[in-house]
């Protein structure tokens, strides 16, 4: 069984003039259990899909049903079991670690001793600050109170919205490894981040532009489906080196990619051909290797072709 | 064997749980409004300020009226009746000139309210042909200190006129004019101090405040912070939800009450007439009223600043269309219609009678029941338009 399905949901904000459209008709299926990323660039529309999710909104067209219940008809019934984690901050700042959790925990009917196995990788943490004011707390420490009040009525599904932007690159790694144990417990898990290096630590994802998905797949499936020849190059005139790429014939796409410029050349040309190029064009010793696609060229790609249509 | 977790599913009876649950909801308020030094502030500082401060300004009795007298006489009688009035109190002589032209320069630099000018044969006609005329002119850029100035003037002037005749005539063989002499006992404010009607008219306005604006501003704020967002997707009821904004702010509203009617004992030796209990009885159900509207007018905006100016707006319009500063009486139909449907108007009304005339339940209870009408129309429209989602 599914644990998460959307069927061509739609959202449209505005009225007549102004009508901006989030969701252009989004389908995909979540299996239980699964840790299931959701990458997109920010307006993408991944914040109105959880709200949906979590019925905090009202889809305009579509379907969709969390733990084989209907987002509209049964949102009672969701409520008991999902947990949110909405991408900004939004619990009592004013209210201390402690009172934040006893307060999640209480409406919904539970303690916080009753499911304390759950959170107690996460509280720990921050439970030496148990009487700080939430307000008070670093980012991370928030982050970790946000999560331990998401998770502390047991939910069966698990709804993050970009729960790690803004957050520190040790902060994020450690986030993701709770995210990892607790999927061990059997907890549906759907994240959204921006970030796509995020997405190999995923079961799946689902690369979202425009209210539109581009592509559900497993993060190894993403890069298989990458075929065609892609190098690294590197000379000590980085720019000057992109506006000539972009002008070789050979190339489909090139981007900037840490010290490196990403080339994807279209079938039938090699890494030594562009070497053979960027000398001709008085570059003496151009550093130019063959690589392997990772996730990132993977959706560069994937949304450069979409752009285009 | 069952856990506890189980166990409370099987047995959810529902109302026991409920009742944690709206424990909650006010244990998390109380702690919040506690803990916020600027609610502290307002709750304790504001009634304060404004009743110890505000009943003094807000003074009826117009005094210091900036006098400029034009003498052209210079006779004894002119000076009688310019002693007289400059020691009424009520005014100051600003200037003692014997030119008009002078006297109006003064009223032109706003430096005098009224110009009191004396003709040259005042004295000498007085006494010939047994009348003599004065002239006044009222600067009448303030309406009211030119309404009550020219008013005391006249007052004085025939004060005057009459001790001036009683002294020429001992015994009354025959009155050359007809007087009749008025005289007043006032009911309920014997002394008519302006501030046993002002100061429970002043904390009606307070407990408005609190109750509508520091509720609505109040879940504006979650609203604005996002943490409506966290409730809503819990399975927390609308109706837990708004009972645990309304009741706070209820308390809060009978607690401003009580200081305020402690302060007014204290300081200015305000004594209900009336019994305590009709006053909380209201109170409570007026509290009902205005934390609907305060529910309203959260629903209807998204920010903290939309609410403020908001609330701004209408308790302009409460306060203005009252009663508590201008008499409804004399106000033009359309603004008498508007006060009906102010709650302002009721409390204030009830205050004044009970505080000063010693009214009891009977007497109010058609204020109390439109009250009462008040608070189901904008708490069940406050009910219906908060919704968990959008």
């Amino acid at each position: 069984m599914y644990s998460v399905i959307a069927n061509n949901l739609k959202k449209q904000y505005g009225k007549k003039k102004d009508v901006v459209t989030a969701l252009k008709g989004i389908s995909f299926e979540v299996e239980q259990g699964e840790l299931f990323g959701i990458i997109g660039p920010d307006g993408a529309g991944k914040t109105s899909l959880f709200r949906i999710l979590t019925t905090l909104l009202l889809p305009d067209g579509g379907t969709a049903s969390v733990d084989g219940l209907d987002v509209v008809k049964d949102f009672k019934a969701i409520r008991q079991r999902v947990g949110y984690m909405p991408g900004r901050f939004s619990l009592y700042q004013d209210l201390t670690i402690e009172e934040n959790l006893d307060f999640f925990a209480t409406i919904f009917n539970t303690t916080v001793k009753e499911n304390y196995d759950l959170i107690k990788d996460i509280y720990s943490q921050i439970e030496p600050f148990k009487d700080r004011r939430a307000g008070k707390l670093s980012g991370g420490m928030k982050q970790k109170l946000a999560l331990s009040c998401a998770l502390i009525h047991k939910p069966s599904v698990l709804f993050l919205d970009e729960p790690t932007t803004g957050v520190d690159a040790v902060s994020r790694k450690e986030f993701w490894e709770m995210l990892r144990s607790l999927k061990k417990q059997g907890i549906t898990i759907l994240v959204s981040t921006p970030y796509m290096d995020e997405a190999s630590l995923c079961d799946r994802v689902a690369l979202i532009q425009n209210g539109e998905i581009l592509s559900v797949n497993s993060p190894e499936g993403v890069i298989n489906s990458f075929r065609q020849p892609l190098v690294a190059v590197k000379d000590s005139n980085m720019l000057q080196l992109l506006n000539d790429l972009q002008n070789f014939e050979g190339v489909q796409n090139a981007y900037p990619f840490g010290e490196y410029h990403h080339v994807v050349l279209k079938d039938g040309y090699s890494a030594n051909t562009v070497s053979d190029f960027l000398q001709q064009h008085n570059y003496h010793q151009p550093d130019v290797k063959t690589i392997r696609a990772d996730i990132e060229d993977c959706f560069i790609a994937l949304m450069k072709v979409s752009g285009e249509l | 064997m069952l856990n506890a977790h189980a166990l409370r599913q099987l047995a959810e009876p529902g109302e026991i749980i409920n009742m944690r649950t709206l424990r909650f909801l006010l244990q998390k308020e109380f702690r919040q409004i506690f803990r916020d030094p600027s609610i502290i502030r307002i709750i304790f500082m504001m009634p304060s300020i404004q009743l110890l401060i505000l009943p003094w300004a807000a003074d009826y009795e117009v005094k210091n009226i900036q006098l400029s007298v034009v003498d052209h006489d210079h006779s004894q009688y002119s000076r009688q009746l310019v002693n007289k009035v400059t020691s009424s109190g009520y005014f100051k002589l600003q200037d003692y000139s014997g030119s008009y032209l002078n006297a109006m320069q003064h009223i032109e630099h706003d430096e005098a309210d009224l110009v009191l000018e004396i003709p040259a044969d005042f004295e000498k006609k007085l006494i010939r042909e047994n009348e003599a005329t004065l002239f006044m002119a009222i600067n009448a850029i303030n309406g009211v200190k030119a309404n009550l100035g020219g008013a005391y003037l006249r007052s004085i002037i025939q004060d005057y006129n009459r001790e001036v005749r009683l002294k020429w005539v001992q015994l009354p063989r025959f009155n050359p004019e007809l007087q009749i002499e008025v005289t007043s006992s006032n009911w309920f404010n014997t002394s008519m101090n302006y501030k046993y009607f002002m100061v429970p008219g002043i904390l009606v306005v307070l407990v408005t405040m609190v109750g509508a604006f520091l509720a609505s501003l109040n879940i504006v704020r979650e609203k604005e912070i996002g943490t409506i967002e966290q409730i809503n997707v819990t399975p927390v009821k609308k109706y837990h939800f708004i009972l645990g904004k309304l009741i706070p702010f209820w308390i809060l509203g009978l607690l401003i009450l009580t200081i305020g009617l402690t302060l007014a004992r204290v300081a200015y030796g305000i004594v209900p007439t009336g019994s305590l209990l009709v006053i909380y009885t209201f109170a409570a159900v007026y509290l009902l009223a205005v934390l609907g509207l305060g529910l309203l007018l959260s629903t209807y905006t998204s920010n903290q600043q939309q609410a403020m100016l908001l609330s701004f707006f209408m308790m302009m319009v409460f306060i203005l269309l009252s009663g508590l500063y201008t008499s409804i009486d004399s106000m033009p139909a359309w603004a008498k219609a508007i006060t009906r449907v102010n709650p302002v108007t009721y409390f204030i009304d009830v205050m004044r009678m009970v505080v000063l005339k010693g009214s009891g339940l009977k007497d109010i209870s058609t204020h109390l029941f439109t009250v009462l009408g008040f608070a189901v129309v904008l708490n069940t429209w406050a009910v219906i338009h908060y919704k968990k989602r959008s």
